[in-house]
């Protein structure tokens, strides 16, 4: 598509694309040394903020907990959301009204509010109506925010996901005597699992950078809480910043790259349908083309 | 039932809500701005500009708002002495470092939904646009981006709804928006349940019609083919 804008070029737009390149290198030139002028002057080039980073302790006792923490909360607020989220997208296709509705709005209602709010209150009904520790409930808190979320867009892409099979599926099954719990259990469900593959991972990007909302607001001990710690104990502010925007960056980027492998390899592969929910359909899945409620549909890979 | 809610006068709970409306606007502007600039640099001619608009996206994406947030208040404003032209109104300075942050983050989205939105333009279009003599400035403005624009509106409304929610991280750097005033009040009322179910609502109102109005207009829009 990319070339398709515009001709190969001639000698006159080589020139004038040397000189958008010239003008262009000159103008991050000069951002980057005023960064750097910056840095060097608030003395956050000095090799005794960045020694810290080569040493275990800076990592055994900040980081690489934190990173855990980061983890923890990910995998656990996955591993709840999925079921849930499945449960709740195949009651928003039930043929009967009264479990359709319902399943909808839950869905809707909670994908519309942030899940700040969602952790904030979370966090505070543990503190008034559970006997939660006091240094575990972050934890909790920040899943309950995640999987309440999170289960709300995953039904939506398991709604997806069982759309994109081919109409013949169900058809067949139903021809061949099977009840409709059987051709969804059997049939459908296992098929639209693969599909969904792509977006599921992708999606655990969403909820690794949720994450991080907990431990500014609530206490929880995750990477950027305990970049704060590491930089009140170190006095070193950008280079805990760098390190960490790293570490999520190089995490985010292999969930994101395996997310499009998978993609890749499914649409390739000859076993099964072809059908693929992709990794950056989660907020199409929206209204307009699953023919559901207009709603506030949104936000999946944000 | 309700009396709490007047104990809270700065902000007040429609204020809080102000700000966050404020917050979307502003952001919502400034992004859309800077990711068309970054997805025309993603397509163009240029490689070190296609180069930097890959970079800053795959960057910027995988980087979580909370980070960038907090580092606009402890990193752009503590070291590099960015004030946003308000040094000693702190209130607005913290405001407007909110809106950098949530324009910087928001835009990579606004460049990867504009660019799809270019995938979806048939190659006619531009190879005929190219054939009548025009630049690639020319094809982009006058021929490919109005029909890209006009594609995109159902995605760039959900990312316009996800900065609305979004806007709420502003509150890690304290700018009184509504997650903030949500946190001060359940901590301090008994209500917690229509604490939660007011600001529930508060966002079910800002987001609903949005979803409902860009979703007609989109259809509206769309480029019959």
């Amino acid at each position: 598509m990319t070339s398709v804008l515009y001709d190969a070029p001639g000698p006159k737009a080589k020139r004038r694309n040397l000189l958008f390149s010239v003008v262009f290198f000159v103008l991050l030139a000069l951002l980057l040394w005023w960064v750097w002028q910056t840095l060097d002057d608030k003395n956050q080039l000095e090799w005794s903020l960045w020694k810290p980073f080569t040493t275990s302790e800076a990592w055994t006792t900040y980081l690489l907990p934190g990173l855990a923490d980061t983890l923890k909360a990910a995998a656990l607020s996955m591993v709840i959301a999925l079921p849930l989220g499945a449960v709740l997208g195949i009651a928003r296709m039930s043929d009967h009204r009264w479990v359709r509705i319902p399943a909808g709005a839950v869905v809707e209602f909670f994908r519309a509010i942030p899940v700040l709010l969602l952790m904030l209150f979370a966090n505070e009904f543990y503190v008034r109506s559970t006997g939660i520790p006091s240094d575990e409930r972050p934890l909790y808190a920040v899943v309950t925010g995640l999987v309440l979320y999170n289960a709300s867009v995953l039904a939506e892409v398991v709604r997806a996901g069982i759309l994109s099979l081919p109409k013949g599926q169900s058809e067949a099954a139903m021809a061949i005597g099977l009840r409709k719990s059987q051709t969804m259990t059997s049939i459908l469900l296992p098929q639209a699992v693969t599909a969904m593959l792509p977006a599921i991972v992708s999606q655990l990007v969403v909820i690794v950078k949720d994450t991080a909302l907990g431990g500014v607001m609530l206490g929880f001990t995750e990477l950027l809480n305990t970049r704060s710690t590491l930089a009140a104990n170190y006095a070193n502010v950008i280079p805990s910043f760098i390190v960490v925007a790293v570490i999520f960056i190089v995490l985010n980027f292999i969930l994101t790259s395996f997310a499009s492998w998978l993609e890749g390899r499914l649409r390739r592969s000859k076993r099964s349908t072809g059908a693929v929910v992709g990794a950056d359909k989660v907020d199409d899945v929206n209204a307009a083309e699953v023919g559901g409620t207009y709603g506030t549909g949104a936000g999946g890979t944000i | 039932m309700f009396d709490f809610l007047s104990d809270y006068d700065d902000p007040s709970l429609l204020g809080a809500f102000w700000v966050t409306v404020q917050l979307t606007v502003f952001s919502a502007i400034g992004s859309l701005i800077w990711g068309t600039l970054l997805a025309a640099m993603r397509v163009s001619p240029v490689p070190l500009m296609r180069g930097f608009g890959t970079a800053y996206v795959n960057i910027v994406r995988n980087i979580p708002l909370t980070v960038i947030i907090v580092f606009t208040s402890l990193g752009l404003a503590d070291i590099f002495g960015v004030t946003m032209g308000a040094p000693d109104d702190f209130k607005l300075k913290y405001f407007r470092l909110a809106v950098l942050g949530l324009v910087a983050y928001t835009a990579a989205f606004v460049c990867e939904a504009i660019r799809s939105g270019i995938n979806t333009v048939p190659v006619g279009q531009a190879e005929a646009a190219r054939a009548i003599g025009l630049s690639f400035s020319q094809v982009l403005r006058l021929v490919v981006l109005p029909q890209a624009f006009r594609s995109v509106i159902g995605p760039l409304a959900n990312v316009l709804i996800a900065l609305t929610k979004n806007t709420t991280v502003a509150a890690t750097i304290g700018v009184a928006e509504a997650a903030l005033l949500m946190k001060e009040m359940i901590e301090n009322e008994a209500q917690t349940l229509l604490i939660g179910a007011v600001f529930a609502f508060g966002f079910v109102v800002l987001t609903l019609p949005t979803g409902l109005f860009l979703g007609w207009l989109s259809k509206r829009l769309a480029v019959k083919r």
